[in-house]
């Protein structure tokens, strides 16, 4: 007797996808897509996509998607929550488009507690666009907006967004997370199923953000791009869960 | 009522379950009413943290087959043209109010006609129209934003009532009478999850030229539509003038007046007020032009709907201009004065070139 051991999420289609080689997007992609599946809420379940590199990811989710302008994607996922409150809504964002232009709608997004979860990729870059500075991109990283390496005297330091939004009252769950082992992967899918179980039990707004790589514009070869990740990103952005949803008063006097 | 108060009623009675908006003067009443009123049946108010979210909640909800609606005054309106494209572009239905002050840039809060361009040309980037309704009383904006949801609905296109800060602020009896709901067909296009059916996307995106152009060949030909089917206006003693006024919205009420002193003076003058700005009714005033010996267009801006009264002339006639900006309403009086002007520069003309059909003033005693 055959057994299926392994196949593909029902959340994702059979479209293959765009991503270059040795980029985590695909693996974030399963991530998702294997929680949507666990938690048997496909049919209720909004995507909204990001301008950038997951520009397309409408086409791989099994779900209905919508496509928000450049950063808005917290402002479209909050019109769409708000008029289906039994919908699971989550984004799908860049950091150009989540830690720059649309800083003021993931601020509002969680400083409203709004019910969505956010999915964050952070690759220190832009990709899309083919490798320009991020508002992520570190010190000293060379990128083709700053030729000679990041200088923080003049482009400022990069925004460390777990720690930044952990600070609000309406955060509920903030993690960082990357795909860089079987055990960071395994770690990173329990931080995106904690982030969609906060919002069915209408806990408020959750994010993860992924370390990812971007061996396109960073010049490496995938090995070499997440052992950058495992050294030099995950010492700038500490991996970790940021907030975890407080636990009822009674509940912990009664443990 | 207050104008601002009656249209967020309008709304509601019109279906809108969804507001999304960012203060403003001189609109800040609409907002402030849907808080109050909107959680009484069980919609949702949300102030956003800036336009730019406002209109993308407003493209979220509609995506999810909601009845949504903003408002803004013009900077705030200048913000949310970035929205207003890509909801245009997904052809959702959404309705958006602009309660129009003096500009550019941040300018002042006093009435202006000065986003006309921007409301019916576009305003945000790509080949898109919204539908725009010009109200002239409170009444008349309590019946169009009432009706403007289920228009939007059967046309998946957003629609705009164009008011201004007089309009907004002024007080004026108001019934709201019921709405005629077009037929309309389920959104089986909207995000609503996937149950039971394949998945919906909703993008502008579309990277293949040749897809690209179809949309926009889809919306051109949606909008030729609506220009067949929507085109209002509404005329005042134009019958037997040999003079129009054009004008829309509060200045209409204004040149109305500016009609009536201009008869009293021997002047056959009459008004034509276009109620739709997109789309305009350039085959109405097309026709005025034959019975007319020229036009005037008056705005509270340096000129911008005259812009298209020219276009539906198309030279039949001469079509001149009169206006203020900066938030200052022209008086009755001086569009009289605009308007013999041009009566008298045409009786000039009439005279040197032996032309009988020169017309004059009953208080000068000129007649001829």
């Amino acid at each position: 007797m055959v057994r299926k051991v392994f196949g593909r999420p029902e959340a994702l289609t059979e479209t293959p996808t765009h991503y270059c080689p040795g980029c985590t997007h695909g693996i974030v992609h399963r991530i998702v897509a294997e929680v949507i599946d666990e938690l048997g809420v496909r049919e209720r379940t909004v995507g909204v996509v990001p301008v950038g590199c997951a520009v397309f990811a409408y086409y791989y989710f099994n779900c209905d998607m919508i496509e928000a302008s450049h950063g808005r994607a917290p402002a479209v996922a909050t019109g769409i929550k708000r008029a289906l409150p039994d919908s699971v809504v989550f984004s799908y964002q860049g950091d150009g488009d989540l830690a720059s232009i649309g800083t003021a709608e993931i601020v509002h997004a969680a400083a409203r507690g709004e019910n969505i979860s956010v999915i964050f990729i952070n690759n220190a870059i832009y990709g899309m666009t083919g490798g320009q500075m991020a508002p992520t991109t570190l010190p000293g990283q060379k990128t083709t907006t700053s030729p000679a390496g990041r200088d923080t005297s003049r482009a400022g330091y990069p925004i460390r967004v777990c720690e930044m939004l952990s600070t609000l009252d309406g955060a509920s769950y903030i993690a960082r997370v990357s795909c860089t082992s079987p055990a960071n992967v395994a770690r990173a899918k329990r931080a995106v199923r904690e982030a969609f179980e906060v919002q069915l039990a209408g806990g408020g707004f959750s994010l993860v953000e992924f370390l990812s790589s971007c061996p396109t514009n960073w010049g490496m070869t995938p090995i070499e791009a997440l052992r950058w990740i495992d050294k030099e990103m995950s010492a700038y952005y500490p991996l970790g869960e940021y907030k975890v949803p407080k636990v009822p008063e009674e509940a912990s006097q009664g443990g | 009522m207050k104008g601002n108060e009656a249209i967020a009623e309008a709304a509601i009675r019109g279906g809108c379950k969804f507001f999304f908006g960012y203060p403003i003067t001189p609109q800040n009443e609409i907002p402030e009413y849907m808080s109050r009123r909107l959680p009484e049946v069980g919609g949702v108010y949300l102030q956003a943290e800036s336009e730019v979210a406002a209109i993308n909640m407003v493209y979220g909800a509609a995506a999810a087959g909601a009845r949504v609606m903003t408002s803004s005054s013009s900077p705030g309106i200048s913000l949310k043209q970035e929205g207003l494209s890509y909801i245009a572009a997904c052809e959702l239905p959404c309705v958006v109010v602009n309660m129009m002050r003096g500009g550019p840039g941040l300018g002042g809060i006093q009435p202006s006609q000065s986003d006309y361009f921007q409301a019916t040309k576009g305003g945000g980037h790509g080949d898109y129209r919204l539908i725009v309704f010009g109200p002239a009383s409170v009444q008349e904006a309590a019946d169009i934003t009432a009706e403007a949801f289920s228009i939007a609905d059967y046309y998946r296109n957003p629609v705009m009532i164009l008011g201004d800060g007089a309009l907004g602020q002024m007080m004026e009896p108001v019934e709201f009478r019921p709405v005629e709901e077009r037929e309309l067909s389920p959104k089986t296009w909207a995000v609503t999850g996937s149950r039971g059916r394949r998945p919906n996307i909703i993008t502008s995106l579309e990277l293949e030229p040749a897809l690209l152009e179809k949309l926009n060949l889809r919306l051109a030909a949606k909008y030729e539509k609506i220009g067949r089917e929507l085109v209002r206006f509404d005329t005042y003693r134009l019958e037997d003038a040999h003079w129009a006024i054009v004008a829309y919205g509060m200045m209409a009420r204004v040149a109305r007046a500016a009609v009536d002193k201009a008869r009293a003076r021997g002047i056959k003058a009459g008004l034509f007020r276009p109620i739709s700005l997109f789309p305009f009714p350039s085959t109405p005033l097309a026709k005025v032009a034959e019975q007319v010996r020229g036009f005037l267009a008056v705005e509270m801006s340096m000129g911008q709907m005259v812009e298209d009264v020219k276009l539906a002339v198309l030279g039949r006639r001469p079509v001149h201009f009169y206006g203020r900006a900066g938030g200052i309403v022209p008086t009755a009086q001086e569009i009289l004065q605009a308007l013999e002007g041009l009566v008298r520069d045409r009786n000039k003309a009439s005279r040197e070139g032996g032309d009988a059909g020169a017309e004059g003033f009953r208080t000068t005693g000129s007649s001829n």
